[in-house]
């Protein structure tokens, strides 16, 4: 199989009700920032570039403006292509038909004509809630040696807190033997789960659509996966590198510090796969007369005089002098004024802290500041 | 025919710039970095876009491959426009020959067609030498108040400075009565910027005209301009203020870049209102380490700093490893400072290593006098172990035998 013979779907939203709290209440789960200057929708995006897939259709639902903003033309995957590229598909009805992206399953169904005409043979489905950077190449390798019909991505480790989450038993040949789907209260478990990122031949899973949406089915999990484990060899492809499930306010916390560690970014950060976003014309960081930092990510347009401790700071944070940040997360735009203190804070687009504040969170559950809200 | 233009920008960008040395040995002048991420033609080409210039003739003859490559199809100042947009012009072959660009005015002379295709009223040539932000539109709006034939932007320099400059002597009406071409003893300290803009009609006139001429240079400053003026066409001269830095030699380049790290930096890059756009590298954010001491600097993505870092700027993907000590430099996209190598004073270009325990560049006390310069190591050069650069050496890539 040939990438170009794949064909890209991404869901840019969460279906399961359990999310990242405030942080996908104004965006969607594709465009949560991440690393200092992603969004999480560009791995994904930018996998499926790197292994040379050409067509690429985005999957909306609601508050998709942050996502449309972020990803525009496509051009900075270099998608923006008379043939074939990027594609942002949101719900729409017509005098005939009211398409709802409310669930997986309706979505995809609703995107059928998209589906039919796009000229490959193969779909690659998956979520942006799920942090990677996975050669597919790889992945469309093994589903060709495996003879596989439906090939998913594992992880194995303590499950998430993720509604609908499926969990596997893979038998040595990575053969997927049985198939549970979780209602969210087995987090914490140790087994092989899904990370949502499922091959098929196209007319596999529009067949498979139509048919569980032909019987009022309402699972992608269930109705579609599930129920055909028995009539279909699905293999499991693990994951290895570094990866992240974004279940809670917490594990977005930890995925952001994680990549302090310079293995971590190693991974995550392959020259020979690069991760690509939008080009914001910032100037480069800088650093004041006073300025104290240590082990921490700075991207673009920082202007740091203060301290700066085992934090990620997004681009154009703005750290006055006298203010001390430390193990905090401060997104795009955030001002940190004089001789305040932040210790595990998350702060979202444009906060601002006033003067003289003392913000604390725990490291198990950091504080979080709204978008353009001011302390 | 495209649709018509009032006004067109032509951006000389064909120099060498021979006394950036081993800088712009591979690339032309504006392709030379500047600012942790900018590369010179970044400034007129940024002017020209947020002064509502959509059209622009990129003149390029001396080493354009790296600059051709830069500017692409414009997109990252935004001028990948179905109408207009930035256009490169090398010189090519024609029915009575190939003829490269003899001088500054014949590279436009050559380029009539191009120009003609717009039909603009007015016309712009900028030079790709300059570290300024300047609306060219008030300087249009200038010009054609003062229905001027030619007008040119003039900037105010210290006296003790002027000699070094083309000087105008200016009458209260703005308009231009004498020109000096560095003179021993100026009496104007008002200097040419070399940004001119002028009415099209004319210029493209006394271009005809300084071709023909037996034994002209075909430059502007010695020719064309002069030509007019004794023609008596009105010239008149635009006031500027504000930050102009020509970095034609490596001192004003490393001045104009600390420049950018001064408290008290008169040109500021962060303006959202002026931004200076410039093709970016996909790069993760900057890590500084456990070890690292970063301050007075100015730090691009994807750098990892485990070093000290001090008055410098460093561009995208620089390596400092632990122990390395960095002061008053600037390191281009690439380049790697090993553990323990000092480098101070210095200018390292693109791709460059550092070995563990180099020193390159010195301060100025601990040289004799007359013996401190700037220290350039030139793009792709390996400075060995422990080997010892001293200030103001020029170190270029080993020519392949």
């Amino acid at each position: 199989m040939r990438a170009s013979e794949v064909l890209g779907i991404i869901h840019a939203q969460n279906y399961s009700s359990l999310s990242q709290g405030e942080l996908t209440s104004v965006r969607t789960a594709a465009s949560v920032p991440y690393g200092g200057r992603y969004r999480m929708i560009d791995f994904p995006l930018s996998d499926m570039v790197n292994a040379g897939m050409t067509q690429v259709g985005i999957i909306t639902n609601t508050s998709f403006q942050s996502l449309v903003d972020h990803v525009g033309s496509g051009r900075p995957w270099d998608l923006d292509r008379k043939r074939e590229g990027m594609f942002i598909l949101p719900p729409y009805n017509t005098s005939s038909a009211l398409t709802n992206h409310d669930s997986k399953l309706s979505s995809l169904y609703s995107i059928s004509d998209f589906l039919k005409k796009s000229r490959q043979d193969y779909v690659l489905l998956t979520d942006t809630n799920t942090l990677y950077n996975i050669d597919f190449k790889d992945l469309f390798k093994f589903h060709t040696e495996k003879n596989s019909d439906i090939t998913i991505v594992y992880k194995h480790g303590r499950t998430p807190n993720i509604q609908d989450l499926m969990l596997f038993a893979v038998g040595d040949d990575k053969r997927i033997n049985e198939i549970s789907v979780s209602s969210g209260s087995e987090a914490g478990m140790e087994t092989n789960y899904s990370f949502n990122i499922i091959l098929m031949r196209k007319s596999l899973l529009e067949y498979l659509v139509r048919s569980a949406v032909a019987h009022n089915a309402t699972s992608f999990e269930r109705d579609v996966i599930q129920a055909n484990l028995q009539t279909l060899k699905i293999y499991g492809y693990p994951i290895t590198g570094f990866s992240a499930y974004m279940d809670s306010l917490r594990s977005y916390y930890k995925a952001n510090i994680d990549l302090l560690n310079p293995e971590n970014r190693k991974l995550l950060f392959d020259p020979a796969k690069p991760v690509d976003t939008k080009i914001c014309d910032n100037v480069p960081a800088m650093y004041g007369i006073d300025a104290e930092v240590k082990n921490s990510l700075i991207a673009d347009g920082c202007v740091i005089e203060g301290t700066v401790e085992n934090s990620v700071l997004f681009r154009d944070v703005k750290v006055q002098k006298g203010a001390v940040v430390r193990n905090s997360i401060l997104m795009q735009g955030t001002v940190i004024s004089t001789n305040s203190s932040l210790n595990a804070v998350i702060t979202d687009k444009n906060a601002v802290v006033t003067p003289n504040k003392n913000l604390s969170g725990d490291e198990s559950y950091p504080l979080f500041i709204s978008k353009n809200s001011t302390v | 025919m495209a649709r018509k233009n009032e006004c067109i920008a032509m951006l000389l960008a064909g120099g060498q710039g021979s006394r950036l040395g081993i800088l712009t040995k591979k690339i032309a002048k504006p392709a030379v970095p500047f600012g942790g991420k900018y590369r010179i033609i970044d400034f007129p080409l940024s002017n020209c876009v947020n002064s509502g210039i959509h059209t622009v003739g990129v003149l390029t003859q001396y080493q354009p491959l790296e600059l051709n490559d830069y500017i692409g199809n414009g997109e990252p100042w935004d001028l990948d426009r179905s109408d207009g947009g930035v256009h490169i012009l090398s010189p090519y072959q024609q029915i009575e020959g190939t003829e490269w660009y003899k001088g500054t005015a014949n590279a436009i002379y050559q380029n009539i067609n191009f120009i003609d295709k717009y039909d603009p009223e007015y016309v712009a040539i900028l030079s790709g030498d300059h570290i300024y932000k300047m609306d060219y539109a008030e300087m249009l709006s200038f010009h054609k108040e003062k229905e001027a034939a030619c007008t040119i932007a003039m900037l105010e320099v210290d006296w003790a400075e002027a000699s070094r400059f083309g000087l105008m002597i200016v009458n209260d009406d703005g308009t231009i009565s004498e020109f000096e071409e560095k003179p021993a003893n100026p009496r104007s300290n008002k200097a040419s910027m070399g940004v001119y803009i002028f009415t099209w009609k004319k210029l493209r006139q006394y271009l005809i005209e300084d071709e023909a001429k037996e034994g002209s240079s075909n430059d502007f400053g010695k020719d064309v301009i002069p030509a007019m003026h004794a023609a008596g066409e009105k010239m008149v001269a635009f006031p500027f203020k504000g930050y102009w830095r020509d970095v034609g030699t490596i001192d004003s380049l490393w001045m104009a870049n600390m420049d950018l790290i001064s408290p008290e930096a008169e040109i500021d890059l962060d303006d959202p209102t002026w931004k200076i756009y410039a093709k970016s590298p996909s790069a993760p954010p900057q890590y500084i380490s456990d070890k690292a001491h970063v301050q007075n600097t100015l730090i691009a993505e994807g750098c990892e700093i485990e070093g000290d870092v001090n008055f410098s700027v460093l561009f995208a993907n620089v390596i400092v490893e632990e122990g390395a000590k960095i002061r008053d430099s600037i390191i281009m996209p690439g380049s790697v400072v090993k553990k323990n190598a000092v480098v101070q004073y210095s200018i390292i270009a693109e791709n460059a290593i550092i070995e563990e325990g180099a020193k390159v560049g010195a301060c100025e006390k601990d040289c004799e006098p007359g013996q401190w310069g700037i220290t350039v190591i030139g793009e792709n050069v390996t400075v060995a172990k422990d080997e010892v650069v001293p200030a103001k050496s020029m170190i270029g890539e080993k020519e392949e035998a």
